[in-house]
């Protein structure tokens, strides 16, 4: 079978990356163990938060899969910060599973261009350094121009629970170890992350009076503005606290974790991803809290946020019941750990391409990260590059004054990663700029010029265009010596304010004039910002050779001869972003390179 | 990639035109200010009027902003042929302070203009192939020396005290901003309190440190003196007193007012601690253009100094000075003025002498303490400043300024990013679900 792009894993990455190359007009495969498995949720039933809502809303700025599936999908939404300003609100939703998959397997089987094809990928075919196609397990053969990796955990996956482990991605499926093999055969290096998951409990044996509940928030915005309304049943979430008695049992039994006892190798994060690290690392504490968060509207099982957990099944079922409202809560599947390997991501150009195999590129876990919106982000990156590729036309790069998915990039082909890569809104230097709600705005220009928006899209992000010129308008309009926009920059003239100004406002509608409340309110701050990004545009713009070697280069400390070398930035301002690459160091380089190419 | 291998020479950046002193500190014979860039004939236009001849120093009568400025030579020399391949200009001022500060002013003040960073105008260089590409090898080392040596050398300088400073309060402020980016990014923990009571105080405590460090006296003093200056209308006796606190006849004295048409600068030691005197010319209004140079300079003199004797009428004197009541000898109501002396009897000298010495001991670096230069202080005033928005309740501009006045510290110390942060922030709560 031929096609132009095979895209191999049917996560969150890999889904995503499929549908982008296929809305740039690529035919594209997208190889799954099992059809079943596509569009799966297979931690927590959430999407979105903070700085993960940002990459949400930018991946459907492009036209994205994930969005629109949430919204299909959500049983509860919520605006993280509602409180503070726009550039840090995270939409967050819970998602129902079925409905979530539901939702992908509509959208991924109405894309033109897109094959689904079930089988385990076994080997990437290969020209010297060239990726030609894949051969499955089962002997067919697929060829290609260009193959997306899109893993997740099952590249030499291992699962642990407690004491005992076994090869796998997640419960009940295998993990790609053969394709791991080729990896290494291939130079690409590897190394090991380890993540968890909490036990899934019966909800039907919660004690849900006793707590205290969270409702879903009552208001009328969605994940994507193609969303017209909420369309799911709405189900509340409750929340819980560990105390005294679970840290005691968990204390008493960390030799019988595997995160403690050295069973895992793995790096883990510095945040706290196991219920045993936050007791072991933070023990003065008395409590932590515990987010029970539904599944499913039709599916009893309830996820309890923040008691990921590798400990055997006895000591899980302890833990749970020392909690309040859970003192006769079943446990459906207890926690695990899963360890997996995962390219170092320098190795990688910005277009997410390796840099030294032709028409390979690597998308979500397999490159350290965690996270679902994570993982889609880079699934879209690396879609719409090799359908560039492909097609022979200039590669779609974000950076970070553009997006969150441009922050993300940067510091993984940059800086590689050290515990699981999770984003963060403290990570963008530019974040004023980068709300999760001017997204579109940000972005879907750029978009229409990939040819990656369908129609609708298009329409519907013009109308939101001429409605926010029609606002600006009207915030030019002066009442005494200033103008409204002026006005706007005071916090207390909100939208309601504005509306008591000039009644016209009360026609736009809520999220367009609220987006232009916060454009103008942040502005000053953001003009001040240009300078900066203005020369980081301009030291984006003087190339590095790609062959330069760091070692023959003088005045550099080791330390900075050996991240130069893993990252091989293309411009003076990537080597600028380095850690520790000094002002002086980019001088002594560019000189070198200069030298090289005379 | 390898046919982009040339670095592009037209980068935003590098269409800027930048400016900086290219000679020594002043006091010295002459002052020469390289400027580089698109701009570079604009600003010659602009001070002497129009470009003189290419590669030919020329004599000219600078102003800035209408003000006589100096009579200096210039020179411009247009690209590529110049050092760094663009068009350069170059002053040869008269290397006084005031005069070298007011052209720096001037310049500054030009649109497109801006002060060159560590290093540029030999990055331009190379960047415009105006260097030898054999001699490429050997500038990596030669820049390291440029920059990064310089900012090391600075801080041995200071045995290290400056930047245990500066890394005492980068370390705090990284806390800080933890506390606030924690808020931000894990709101919905329950580990994460909204922000810490005591961040207000914290905060204050951090801005009052580094406002100390600035008001205390800069390590310059030490070197170039302490600058006292001697002003008042012509004929006040202002020469005659210089004269006598040097010891030596360093400014011609006559009976003629207006004698004294330049700033006479003379470094003398009293007590064992270092001045620069400043006399200048005695202020009035005129129609003569050299003498209204020197009534400029020495207006700019008195905005400058650390001391300020003032020989004129005490009612006039300028905030701060020391009034003085000179030519004793020849009568005169001494009323509101502090001291009276008079170089013929030598009467009242000790007293100035001794109030100069009681002066200057507060205006100087104390040992042991940590003195910052210009540059220091450019960046820790810079951090100081921006930190004057990291306690406003919209937390998302608290961080911002956080994160300026981290990147204005960086400049005196090195780098700390966000990882950096990070550290701080995990390192401080309990997050993760």
């Amino acid at each position: 079978m031929e096609f132009d792009i095979i895209v191999i894993g049917g996560g969150h990455a890999g889904t995503e990356a499929a549908a982008a190359a296929a809305r740039m007009g690529a035919a594209v495969a997208l190889v799954s163990f099992t059809r079943a498995q596509i569009g799966s949720m297979s931690c927590n039933p959430a999407m979105g938060g903070l700085g993960k809502g940002h990459l949400i809303r930018e991946v459907d700025a492009f036209d994205g899969l994930i969005a629109r599936a949430s919204d299909h999908a959500a049983i509860h939404y919520r605006m993280l910060n509602a409180s503070k300003g726009a550039a840090v609100r995270g939409p967050r939703i819970q998602a129902d599973r079925k409905r979530y998959k539901a939702a992908i397997h509509a959208l991924i089987g109405a894309q033109d261009g897109l094959t689904m094809v079930e089988g385990e990928a076994s080997a990437l075919r290969l020209e010297g350094r060239r990726v030609t196609g894949l051969d499955l397990a089962d002997g067919r053969m697929l060829s290609a121009k260009a193959v997306i990796l899109a893993t997740g955990t099952f590249l030499g996956g291992k699962l642990h629970f407690g004491m005992t482990n076994c090869a796998g991605g997640r419960v009940g499926e295998r993990a790609a170890t053969a394709l791991a093999g080729q990896l290494r055969a291939l130079g690409l290096p590897l190394a090991r992350l380890k993540t968890g998951t909490p036990p899934r409990l019966d909800g039907r044996t919660i004690h849900w009076a006793a707590l205290e509940r969270q409702e879903s928030d009552g208001q009328g915005w969605t994940m994507s503005p193609m969303s017209e309304r909420r369309v799911a049943p709405q189900l509340f979430c409750a929340i819980t606290r560990t105390n005294a008695r679970t840290h005691a049992i968990i204390r008493e039994n960390l030799d019988r974790s595997p995160l403690f006892a050295g069973e895992i190798s793995g790096v883990g994060p510095r945040y706290c991803p196991s219920i045993e690290d936050k007791v072991h690392r933070f023990g003065d504490r008395d409590g932590h809290q515990i987010f029970l968060e539904p599944e499913g509207v039709d599916d009893p099982a309830i996820y309890p946020n923040g008691i990921s957990t590798s400990l055997p099944t006895d000591v899980q079922l302890a833990m749970v019941r020392s909690m309040a409202g859970l003192e006769r809560a079943e446990i459906l599947q207890p926690g695990y750990a899963v360890e997996y390997d995962h390219v170092d991501p320098r190795i990688l150009e910005p277009s997410l391409g390796v840099r030294e195999v032709e028409g390979l590129y690597l998308a979500g876990q397999i490159n350290g990260t965690t996270g679902y919106e994570e993982a889609a982000a880079q699934g879209l990156v690396a879609g719409l590059n090799a359908a560039a590729w492909v097609r022979g036309t200039a590669p779609i790069l974000f950076d970070r004054s553009d997006s969150y998915i441009g922050v993300m990039v940067d510091d993984l082909v940059l800086q590689g990663v050290t515990e699981p890569y999770r984003m963060l809104t403290a990570r963008a230097e530019y974040r004023l700029r980068l709300r999760a709600d001017n997204a579109a705005a940000r972005l879907t220009p750029k978009a229409i010029d990939a040819g990656c928006v369908s129609p609708e899209r298009e329409a519907h992000f013009a109308a939101a265009q001429r409605e926010r010129r029609h606002v600006e308008r009207l915030l030019a309009r002066r009442i005494g010596k200033q103008s409204l926009a002026e006005r706007i920059r005071y916090p207390e003239t909100d939208a309601g304010a504005l509306i008591a100004l000039a009644p016209e406002f009360a026609s736009v509608r809520p999220e367009i004039l609220e987006e232009a409340v916060q454009d103008h309110r942040y502005a000053p701050y953001v003009a001040r910002q240009d300078d900066e990004i203005s020369r980081l545009r301009a030291d984006d713009a003087v190339r590095i050779p790609g062959g330069l070697d760091y070692a023959l280069v003088p005045g550099l400390s080791n330390e900075m001869t050996e991240r130069l070398s893993a990252a091989r930035p293309a411009t003076l301002g990537a080597a600028s972003r380095i850690r520790g690459v000094t002002p002086a160091a980019l001088a002594a380089i560019l000189v070198h390179a200069r030298r090289k190419a005379a | 990639m390898e046919a982009d291998a040339r670095p592009d020479g037209e980068g935003a950046a590098l269409k800027d035109t930048i400016y900086a002193l290219s000679s020594g500190a002043p006091p010295a014979g002459v002052a020469i200010i390289r400027i580089s860039g698109p701009r570079a004939a604009d600003v010659l236009v602009a001070l002497g009027r129009r470009l003189p001849e290419p590669r030919v120093a020329t004599f000219r009568k600078l102003r800035v902003d209408g003000e006589p400025l100096d009579n200096s030579v210039i020179l411009w020399l247009p690209g590529p042929k110049s050092a760094t391949g663009e068009d350069v200009a170059e002053l040869h001022l008269h290397g006084g302070r005031a005069v070298t500060a007011r052209a720096l002013a001037g310049l500054g003040a030009m649109d497109g203009l801006r002060e060159a960073r560590p290093g540029e105008f030999t990055r331009r260089s190379f960047e415009n192939g105006a260097l030898d590409l054999s001699e490429a090898e050997g500038l990596g080392d030669l820049l390291m020396a440029e920059t990064e040596g310089q900012r090391r050398a600075a801080l041995a300088l200071m045995g290290g005290r400056l930047s245990r400073q500066v890394a005492d309060w980068q370390e705090r402020l990284l806390a800080l901003a933890a506390q606030i980016e924690a808020a931000l990014d894990f709101a919905d923990e329950d580990d994460v309190a909204p922000v810490p009571a005591d961040f207000g105080e914290r905060l204050a405590a951090l801005r009052a440190e580094m406002a100390a460090a600035l008001a205390r006296p800069p390590a310059e003093r030490l070197k170039d003196g302490i600058r006292i200056v001697i002003a008042g209308p012509p004929n006040a006796g202002k020469s005659s007193l210089l004269n006598a606190l040097a010891e030596r006849d360093a400014a011609i004295v006559t009976d003629v007012a207006g004698t004294t048409r330049d700033l006479v600068e003379v470094p003398v030691a009293i007590g064992g601690l270092p001045f620069l005197l400043t006399d200048t010319a005695g202020l009035r209004d005129t129609t003569d253009p050299v003498e209204a140079i020197g009534v400029a300079r020495a207006q700019a003199a008195v905005a400058g100094a650390d001391i300020l004797l003032w020989l004129g009428p005490p009612d006039e004197a300028p905030d701060g000075a020391v009034r003085i009541h000179a030519k004793a000898d020849l009568g005169g109501a001494a009323g509101g003025a502090e001291l009276a002396t008079s170089v013929v009897t030598g009467g009242g000298l000790g007293a100035l002498t001794a109030l100069l010495q009681t002066r200057a001991r507060t205006l100087l670096p104390t040992e042991g303490e940590v003195a910052l230069n210009a540059r220091h202080r450019a960046a820790i005033a810079a951090g100081a400043e921006a930190l004057g928005e990291a306690g406003s309740p919209d937390l998302i501009i608290a961080a911002e300024a956080l994160r300026a006045a981290r990147s204005a510290l960086d400049r005196v110390t090195g780098r700390a990013g966000v990882e950096d942060m990070l550290d701080a922030l995990f390192g401080r709560f309990c997050i993760g679900k």
